[in-house]
């Protein structure tokens, strides 16, 4: 890729499309503009892809402009309106739109709250689990022999578990906190990461071009930076997706089983779990946010789908 | 094969004594076994008095010796709720979480095969929608909140099914489709994908050139060889969801392993909780271990290879 303009190719060949895509094999080789309409053309032609991408940046606005966009104060209570149905149904009231609680807070605010508990974990805990795993992968790879033999055996041990059930039981231990949460995610996801990392650098070690790299002379911090790094962020990135689509998933999870963030601070987990002994006589309570991590959830697993194919020209084909 | 199927022994022998030390080393993490376990209430004299009676005042390396000679002849001590030894406990309950996930199992197999097979070969067709769209929920809808809404449209308004228990054959229904609908959904996209590329393999084509029947093509090239992935994917699936009921057991009150850790959290009771990771893990391991046996018999590439 890059800058380099291809002289030696007949200009017949430039003109070949990308098959499945209609795009010229020319535009997807000029610089990083290029690439980014050309990467646009691919979702614009994906529609799932797009859908994908809305319901995440919709997660992370709301994440970021909670303030600003949220009607009430998530935490004021208003006894006297409690369990208000959604404002579109008998007994709604559009100052509430969604509804309220059995605390009478206004569900359509705690659950734009909610997402900044949500996509924090996500990010932050897709960010450790990445950096580590990818950290353990490179050595694992690089070192072989016995050195890779002993990671690779610890990475088979933790994805061998119930992993659900390690989960909750460490949780339980470290106690409700926010901290605590996402490092056990950056933790136990880590070794998806690793395996991942392993697996490409073992790949990219016998690849033609690093083989050439070496022929020449480039040294191993060359190699690392030219080649074996640019070749792990596209399946690394897919990996994330799927990631921290599961992280938010299993959060909730946690907080549904009151082992997640404190049960003061608004999240979609929480709501959930204290929805619940509602659920004959105000099901809104738990069911807007179960709503809301099934949207972030899909949003991730569509998008994912979609990298999964953009990033990894090989499936380009495929792809109908 | 000898030589791979008595290196895959090894190795989850290696995991299941690696879990050992996970399990032991998890309830010391914030360093003082003896307040995880107490109520918070408690003072401390008697957090002292448990402290010397659980034997945690000995030195790490002695506990962990004592915990390690036990554990591998099946004794975690005795649940502090209970009064009585873990094991028996654990195995009553073993039943019921076998009886759901199988029954989840068995779901997903039955929807999710068909609709995989129909979708491969007729790639666009509403059969194969209908697959994806499953594919694709089940990846997405949190389990826990299906269970809720679940129970709501068929206990609460349509009176049809019981919303808990363990009673009668129908208080399964609504438990095992949630505990299957991931697995349902991973299983339709895995048999899709294995069908759609197996159908362009060139010894398919080979088939079709010297005018063999569609029909036995399809018994004979293309679903033998998309067994090979499913059934390793459905032993690994099955030991996820005897790991993974914990939710759908607390919501349903479904007397199984994943209802006790839920409680056993809430009585702290954490010599119990060791004793379900452990013993969930061991059938997992197990459960994977028979998995690539079944692999390496009907795969020839493995068979024959190593």
């Amino acid at each position: 890729m890059g800058d380099r303009p291809v002289t030696n190719t007949p200009a017949s060949a430039n003109q070949i499309s990308v098959s499945g895509t209609g795009l010229r094999v020319d535009e997807a080789r000029r610089g990083w503009r290029h690439q980014l309409v050309y990467i646009g053309r691919l979702l614009w032609r994906d529609k799932s892809g797009v859908i994908g991408l809305v319901l995440f940046l919709t997660l992370v606005f709301s994440a970021v402009f909670a303030p600003w966009i949220s009607p009430h104060d998530p935490l004021s209570q208003h006894l006297s309106e409690s369990k208000l149905p959604p404002a579109w149904t008998e007994g709604g009231d559009w100052k509430y739109p969604l509804g309220t609680d059995n605390l009478g807070r206004d569900l359509l605010s705690r659950i734009i709250y909610g997402s900044r508990v949500s996509l924090t974990v996500g990010l932050v805990g897709v960010v450790i689990a990445c950096g580590l795993g990818m950290l353990i992968g490179l050595v694992s790879g690089y070192a072989g022999g016995r050195v890779d033999a002993a990671i690779s055996g610890f990475v088979n041990l933790i994805l061998a578990l119930p992993y659900l059930l390690f989960v909750v039981f460490i949780a339980s231990i470290l106690g409700r906190s926010l901290i605590n949460v996402i490092m056990i995610f950056g933790i136990t996801d880590s070794p998806i990461f690793a395996r991942t990392t392993r697996g490409e650098v073992l790949r990219l070690r016998e690849a033609g071009y690093v083989e050439s790299a070496m022929a020449i002379g480039a040294g191993g911090w060359k190699i690392l930076f030219d080649h074996i790094l640019p070749n792990l962020i596209g399946p690394l990135i897919t990996v994330a997706t799927f990631t921290m689509s599961a992280m938010i998933f299993y959060e909730a999870g946690l907080g549904f089983l009151g082992l997640s963030v404190p049960p003061s601070v608004p999240s979609w987990g929480n709501m959930l779990s204290s929805g619940r002994k509602y659920l004959t006589t105000a099901p809104w309570i738990a069911g807007f946010p179960g709503l809301a991590i099934m949207f972030a959830s899909l949003g991730m697993n569509l998008l994912g789908d979609w990298l999964r194919d953009v990033l990894d020209p090989r499936l380009r084909r495929v792809k109908k | 094969m000898q030589r791979y199927l008595v290196s895959r022994l090894i190795q989850s022998i290696a995991i299941l004594f690696g879990v050992l030390v996970l399990v032991f080393f998890m309830v010391r993490v914030t360093g003082d076994p003896a307040t995880i376990m107490m109520p918070r209430e408690a003072s401390p004299e008697s957090i002292e008095a448990f402290r010397h009676k659980m034997g945690f005042d000995r030195p790490v390396i002695v506990q962990f010796w004592d915990f390690l000679t036990h554990a591998v002849v099946g004794d975690f001590g005795n649940s502090l709720h209970f009064k009585i030894p873990a094991l028996p406990l654990i195995l009553e309950r073993l039943p019921a979480t076998v009886q759901l996930a199988a029954g989840g199992m068995l779901l997903a197999l039955v929807v999710a095969i068909p609709l995989g097979l129909v979708g491969g070969s007729t790639p666009g067709s509403v059969w194969d929608g209908i697959g994806r769209l499953i594919g694709l929920l089940g990846q997405s809808i949190p389990n826990f909140w299906l269970a809720l809404v679940l129970i709501f449209f068929f206990a609460v308004r349509l009176r049809l099914l019981p919303s808990f228990g363990r009673d009668e054959l129908r208080s399964m229904i609504l438990p095992c489709f949630v505990l299957g609908l991931p697995t349902m959904g991973s299983l339709v996209r895995l048999t899709r994908s294995a069908v759609l590329e197996i159908r362009g393999e060139d010894y398919v084509r080979t088939a079709y050139s010297k005018g063999l029947r569609p029909n036995l093509i399809y018994v004979r090239h293309i679903l033998r060889n998309a067994a090979i992935p499913l059934v390793s994917v459905i032993g690994v699936q099955f030991g996820y969801m005897l790991g993974g009921s914990i939710y759908i057991e607390t919501i349903f009150s479904w007397p199984g392993m994943g209802q006790m850790i839920e409680q056993a959290i809430g009585w702290r009771d954490y010599p119990l909780v060791q004793a379900i990771a452990f013993l969930t893990s061991v059938i997992v391991v197990v459960l994977n271990l028979f998995t690539d046996m079944a692999y390496a018999l009907i795969d020839p590439r493995i068979r024959y290879g190593r």
